[in-house]
């Protein structure tokens, strides 16, 4: 299976996605740690990938989404965005109301 | 390896001629920044979109010798 199945395969299957450096109990760059931190304080259920264990997975990722960075997080197979655009959405609400939208559980209100 | 952010303000004004570029320099190091960038031709486009433009307007330098621009967008 090439990458590009790979990925595809992981953001159709998984209702929500992250692409990450590190894991999610042990982030490997803020960028990814912040996403990290925003899902867990939403109790959001979620698959998180570590870039980090394969370049053909971190140079996949971009190519599939056409986004030249990481965390890269996807919500029932759509991309979302990157930390900056998840932390805003985060900020003003309306990632909450994305999950509840996509029929994603959300333990915690923010 | 860094970037000066003259030039990251210049490559956004290139490719995005009515952006209101400001840049910050996060950490001192001129290696953290955080970017935000305002321009009337945003309106109507998603955050994915609007922060595209900016990546497309930095000519592959985001991921690569950019690593850590921290990015803001919208419109005036």
């Amino acid at each position: 299976m090439g990458i590009e199945q790979f990925i595809d395969n992981e953001v159709k299957s998984n209702d929500v996605v992250l692409f990450m450096k590190g894991t999610p109990q042990f982030p490997q760059c803020g960028f990814s740690g912040q996403v990290v931190q925003i899902l867990d304080h939403l109790g959001v259920a979620y698959k998180g990938l570590n870039v980090l264990e394969s370049l053909d997975l971190r140079d996949g990722i971009k190519a599939y989404s056409n986004w030249p960075t990481i965390p890269q997080l996807y919500i029932k197979g759509e991309f979302i965005g990157g930390c900056d655009i998840v932390r805003e959405m985060f900020q003003a609400g309306e990632l909450q109301q994305a999950f509840k939208d996509a029929g994603v559980p959300v333990a915690a209100q923010a | 390896m860094a970037m000066d952010a003259g030039e990251i303000e210049r490559l956004i004004r290139e490719g995005i001629p009515d952006a209101q570029v400001t840049i910050r320099d996060l950490a001192g190091d001129g290696n953290h920044y955080s970017a935000t960038v305002l321009a009337p031709s945003f309106a109507g486009k998603t955050r994915v979109q609007q922060h595209q433009l900016v990546y497309n307007a930095l000519k592959g330098n985001m991921g690569g010798v950019l690593h850590a621009l921290a990015l803001q967008t919208g419109t005036p």
